[in-house]
């Protein structure tokens, strides 16, 4: 078969012969193809080819197929016409394409929507801390995110897939405080010890997402009815904190921490710290030596709890007698066996107390 | 020709059935485990002290009991039972508990009609290997010899109500809905107040003495590192049972922690660690140490002695002494512990000793005993 005009087979041996040469030319002197890559990098990318420059990987498969194209259009002598349609059609699919649009944060437990591009199905895919969900969506109709799947704070990702995929990052921040987590320590403290107490506080929300936004926390310590320490503490990350020194007196100290309606409640049992003015007095029995002590107390006057330990040791001129005897409702006392002469003495851990001298048995 | 070889061989098999059968308690020396008559009834007369004793002892390690009594004197002044009782121990004491594993017998001194013999015997326990030495005599009666057993007298207690001001510690765990850290209790305070490290004649030892401040009683376990220069540990051990792990508040206890075949010239550092725990514990029992001195035993080696007092209403199983020894500077310088292998039953006393390494007896200046306790039924 002959080609109708030998000017129509002139122009088809060109563009024949061209690509080969000077592929990027086809490109360049193709108005439909510079509309589709209008505003976009690819278009800079392929005008860059043409002043010498190469384009980026990702870029030459498409610059290859479109150059084969036009050998293959070429070759079977396809009309000018049908490259017109192919483009338009393939212009069509890339204005359908599918696009997300996600915000930037989102609040933790709460439903949120996702603008979309495009009109077909798609299947929808959610990958953050603790969740991973898929689900298939109209493109027409965006995505809903339900509650449920963002009550984790933290850094998602959102992806939409048909015949490519689009994803899009958001960022769920923790919703307001709802619990007051406060740890105080220690659970026991002796009286009279200068930054003994210390106390954390750490607001999470309902989604026990620790709150970082910056609040303030209300410090109490109260003894009894007295108010031992207040203090207010903004939060810095999410922590705020104190220490205090522990009161002279016995018993529970109260730490309460408050942040707007929320509170939190801790205690602090203060005990007794070493003995102090540790003395003994005793007399002789018929089965020996029953020395006791004197109430037992601390240097602020506070007893020193039952069961704590008092050594007795006696010792005469060659031996030695020791009984670990418990204090039991304030006292300790213990039955020591010793005919002779002897010294008694007492000591509580590494206190120590006075010595007792009693004369020998009659 | 043809009945030479069994001729010989059944010649030989009753020679050697003999040997088995006579032989044995007569040849053997004193030590314990390869002596006594392979078939019981067969045994051959004692007719030295050494073969006496050695029979005697064969059938108590064997619970012959009935054997063993009979080769009593007659002037032994113990019936059977408490004699049984004596050597199978009772209310669940260390003895209950133990087998007489081997023994070792030496004379002291012997005359044709009487012998004084030293008996070493090793027990197996479930705290470990436990030495007892006993000075044993015997008398030739007939034509035997025979063990003089003194008499031995259980305590007894009398029927009694002895007041007691219960005092425990329970510990209440929160429950699993617990808020986090709404519930917490802090382990129990507690410190090393000395620690010592010697090289000692198997291998290094670190000892010192931990107390509790706390004011609830604590279990505790005292942990050490040895270190050498380039900061690399060499061996870890721990106090075991060289401590008195429940201490109530303000108690102070000994450690001792043994690190076998390792000399201190390679150690640059000693890492200590306490670790305590809160448990529920009692004040009770009150056990005295009465009567404490510092002597030397019938074999020479200076031991620390005393009396064991119970001075409360109910029976201690298994008692465990722990000593520490201070010289001039009051450091410590040696920890020593023993078990009391009788039970210590209300209101009465048993002895105890532990031993003090010769190379340090001079230089023991003073010394402080606690009592650890196991009772049956009890944590």
């Amino acid at each position: 078969m002959q080609p109708k005009n030998l000017s129509d087979h002139s122009v088809l041996d060109k563009s024949v012969l061209a690509p080969a040469a000077q592929p990027a030319s086809v490109l360049d002197d193709s108005v439909s193809a510079d509309a589709v890559l209008k505003d976009s990098v690819l278009k800079e990318d392929f005008a860059l080819k043409g002043r010498g420059f190469k384009p980026r990987r990702k870029y030459r498969k498409i610059d290859r197929g479109l150059s084969r194209c036009g050998r293959i259009l070429a070759a079977t002598r396809m009309q000018p016409w049908l490259l017109v349609w192919v483009l338009g059609a393939n212009l069509g699919q890339v204005c359908a394409a599918q696009d997300i649009h996600a915000p930037t944060s989102v609040p933790a437990g709460e439903d949120t929507h996702f603008t979309t591009t495009g009109s077909d199905k798609a299947t929808f895919y959610l990958v953050g801390p603790g969740v991973s969900s898929k689900s298939d969506v109209e493109l027409a109709q965006g995505v809903r995110i339900p509650a449920q799947s963002v009550r984790n704070a933290g850094n998602y990702l959102a992806i939409l897939c048909s015949d490519t995929c689009r994803s899009a990052t958001f960022y769920v921040t923790p919703a307001q405080p709802a619990t007051l987590t406060l740890r105080v320590h220690p659970s026991r403290v002796p009286v009279g010890q200068n930054d003994a107490v210390s106390g954390v506080a750490l607001p999470f929300d309902q989604f026990h997402n620790l709150v970082i936004a910056p609040y303030e926390v209300n410090f109490q310590l109260t003894s009894g009815n007295s108010s031992v320490m207040s203090r207010a503490v903004r939060t810095l990350s999410g922590i705020a904190w104190f220490r205090t020194s522990s009161g002279k007196n016995t018993g529970i100290l109260q730490v309460n921490a408050a942040l707007n309606a929320v509170t939190s409640r801790r205690a602090v049992q203060q005990v007794a710290s070493d003995p102090c003015n540790l003395r003994i007095k005793g007399q002789r029995t018929s089965k020996g030596i029953m020395v006791e002590t004197e109430p037992v107390r601390d240097c602020s006057g506070n007893p020193v709890p039952d069961g704590t330990i008092v050594t007795f040791t006696a010792s005469s001129e060659n031996t030695k007698s020791s009984v670990d005897a418990p204090i039991k409702r304030g006292i300790a006392r213990a039955q020591m066996e010793a005919p002779g002469a002897t010294t008694i003495s007492a000591a509580s851990g590494v206190v120590m107390g006075n010595d007792l001298r009693i004369g020998a048995q009659p | 020709m043809k009945f030479v070889l069994p001729i010989i061989l059944v010649a030989a098999t009753l020679v050697l059935m003999a040997l088995a059968i006579f032989g044995v308690g007569q040849s053997a020396g004193t030590v314990g485990i390869a002596t006594g008559s392979a078939v019981p009834g067969l045994g051959s007369k004692a007719d030295t002290s050494e073969q006496a004793l050695g029979s005697f002892l064969t059938d108590i390690r064997r619970r012959n009991w009935d054997r063993a009594y009979s080769a009593l004197s007659k002037t032994s002044s113990v019936d059977e039972p408490s004699f049984i009782q004596e050597w199978t121990g009772s209310n669940g004491s260390l003895r209950t508990f133990s087998t007489l594993e081997t023994y070792e017998a030496r004379p002291l001194h012997a005359t044709s009609d009487d012998a004084q013999m030293r008996v070493r015997m090793r027990w197996t326990t479930p705290v470990g290997p436990v030495e007892d030495v006993r000075d044993l005599n015997l008398k030739h009666e007939g034509d035997v010899w025979k063990v003089v057993w003194p008499k031995f007298t259980a305590p007894t207690v009398p029927a009694q109500v002895i007041p007691v001001n219960y005092l425990r510690w329970d510990l209440v765990n929160g429950g699993a809905d617990d808020g986090w850290g709404s519930r917490n209790v802090d382990a129990p305070r507690v410190r090393i107040i000395s620690m010592n490290a010697v090289d000692s004649s198997e291998g290094a030892v670190v000892m010192g003495e931990v107390v509790n401040e706390d004011t609830i009683p604590a279990f505790v376990n005292v942990n050490a590192t040895l270190v050498d220069g380039a900061g690399k540990a060499i061996d870890d051990e721990s106090s075991f049972d060289k401590i008195a792990h429940v201490l109530l508040p303000k108690q102070v206890s000994a450690y001792r922690i043994d690190f076998p075949n390792i000399g201190l010239k390679n150690v640059k550092n000693v890492r200590m660690d306490v670790k305590a725990t809160l448990v529920p514990a009692s004040a009770d029992p009150v056990i005295g140490v009465m009567d404490q001195k510092v002597d030397p035993d019938a074999q020479g080696k200076s031991v620390l002695r005393g009396q064991l007092l119970n001075e409360s209403g109910q029976t201690v199983n298994i008692p465990h002494v722990i000593a520490s020894f201070y010289d001039n500077n009051g450091r410590v310088i040696w920890v020593s512990d023993g078990y009391v292998d009788r039970a210590l039953l209300p209101q009465t006393s048993e002895p105890f000793a532990v031993e003090i390494p010769k190379t340090l007896a001079s230089k023991v200046q003073n010394f402080h005993v606690v009592v650890n306790q196991y009772s049956l039924g009890k944590s």
